[in-house]
């Protein structure tokens, strides 16, 4: 379990020190939401009517772009190959890397969304459905993207392969992502059972994605 | 402690690399590999840490303490062409990182009822002892990215001593090292096989050992 803080709390402190994935996807976030109202008019009943989806499909952009370095940099610096000798199977190392991009990419996406919704005249009272929804839905971002992100490992310009294989994968968490903030926006409730869904695709997730993925790395290091 | 090697037959792709090759190694022995560039001393390396399946024969090794049925890869130490050290953490960084990766299970197996002060010491001691190996103690609070080709392998090197494994895998461990460089790095391998470590090296500089054995791979090129 050691090995496993240890890779972990690396990761954060590497996020923290070279900082330019989260950076990244925080900038692409901002720059994609800020530039829907000026391309779709000031019609403020529009933007609110589309905000549950623009800030849903945006993260899932924004998060796709800094997947790739997942596994990425470990492998060009030899780091990768070394971890597999550990005791620590592949599989819980997946876990620990794709933890880290959850607290790391994930966290800070989800926290600026609220302010994002601001731009889009989001109803006021979506906004907690809104936070609760993306916390609950990006763990199968991060987890699932250890899929692509191990698959893609060594292709060159992988990126837009990747995007081709994780994003169908993100289907079920957008639609029931959305559904949630739609059912707190007509005002009868009814939320939870979206969000309890989401839940559940999060938590198939934390445990395909690192199988899948450890599977996946044995074969790219042949 | 002894690695065992019987009639091992390695392909990439549709060539055979190795085909058919046994050797055994015993406690305290190093095995250099010669053979031209492309003859599969990478190759062997690789099958030898369990990157790459072989197609047929065996890889064993058996020793006091060791578990038969875990792979020989998580006894052995690999180093490769790359050094697996992250450039923004600095050279004490890195090898506490990797010393806590690798010796911190079992010793938590072994020793539960030790308190923290003295778990914390091995640390501190391997590191100590890897640093002063290789020649790293001054560069200790530098990130590696700042550090020269040779310095970088040096590091990669002392990852070797941040956790004891009774198998050394070096794939041209001498890769833009100087000639005092070479000799500290022989200096380790004689320590490690003094303490009854195995070494496999592909080499050509020699590292100024006795009791080394070679390998020679002669080129094949069958297809299979």
């Amino acid at each position: 379990m050691s090995a496993f803080w240890t890779l972990l709390k690396r990761d954060l402190l590497l996020a923290m020190r070279e900082g330019s994935a989260v950076g990244t996807a925080l900038g692409f976030y901002l720059i994609v939401v800020a530039l829907l109202p000026l391309g779709l008019g000031p019609d403020l009943n529009l933007l609110s009517r589309i905000a549950p989806g623009i800030l849903w499909i945006a993260l899932l952009l924004a998060a796709l772009l800094s997947l790739g370095r997942l596994f990425e940099a470990d492998d060009e610096d030899g780091s990768l190959e070394v971890m597999a000798l550990g005791e620590m199977p592949l599989e819980i190392v997946a876990v620990a890397k794709a933890l880290a991009h959850w607290l790391s990419t994930g966290i800070p996406l989800v926290l600026a969304a609220p302010v994002l919704a601001i731009l889009l005249n989001l109803d006021i009272n979506a906004y907690g459905v809104l936070v609760l929804s993306l916390l609950i839905g990006t763990p199968a971002i991060s987890f699932l993207g250890l899929i692509g992100a191990a698959l893609t490992l060594r292709a060159k310009k992988g990126g837009l392969l990747l995007a081709l294989l994780v994003l169908p994968l993100y289907v079920p968490t957008l639609i029931f992502g959305i559904s949630a903030i739609n059912a707190a926006l007509s005002g009868f409730g009814g939320f939870y059972a979206s969000l309890m869904i989401l839940g559940a695709i999060s938590m198939g997730a934390v445990v395909l994605g690192p199988i899948a993925s450890a599977a996946a790395l044995r074969f790219q290091m042949q | 402690m002894l690695l065992t090697v019987k009639s091992l037959v390695v392909d990439r792709g549709d060539r055979r690399i190795i085909d058919d090759l046994s050797f055994s190694l015993r406690a305290g022995e190093t095995l250099t590999l010669l053979g031209p560039n492309g003859v599969g001393k990478t190759t062997l390396i690789r099958a030898l840490a369990g990157f790459l399946a072989h197609q047929s024969g065996e890889i064993l090794l058996e020793g006091p303490g060791l578990d038969e049925e875990k792979p020989v890869g998580e006894s052995c130490h690999y180093v490769g062409h790359a050094n697996g050290m992250k450039s923004s953490l600095t050279v004490i960084e890195n090898l506490s990182f990797w010393s806590h990766y690798f010796g911190s299970e079992r010793r938590l197996g072994k020793e539960t009822n030790t308190c923290d002060d003295e778990n914390t010491q091995p640390f501190e001691q391997s590191l100590r002892v890897a640093l002063e190996q290789f020649d790293l103690f001054e560069l200790a609070d530098i990130p590696a990215g700042y550090l020269s080709a040779g310095q970088k392998r040096r590091l990669g090197l002392a990852r070797l001593l941040v956790s004891k494994r009774p198998l050394w895998l070096l794939d041209e461990p001498t890769v833009s090292l100087d000639q005092a460089s070479v000799m500290l790095l022989g200096e380790a391998v004689k320590a490690h096989v003094a303490g009854g470590g195995l070494v496999v090296a592909a080499t050509h500089i020699p590292l100024g050992l006795e009791n080394t054995r070679e390998l020679l791979l002669a080129s094949r090129s069958v297809v299979a």
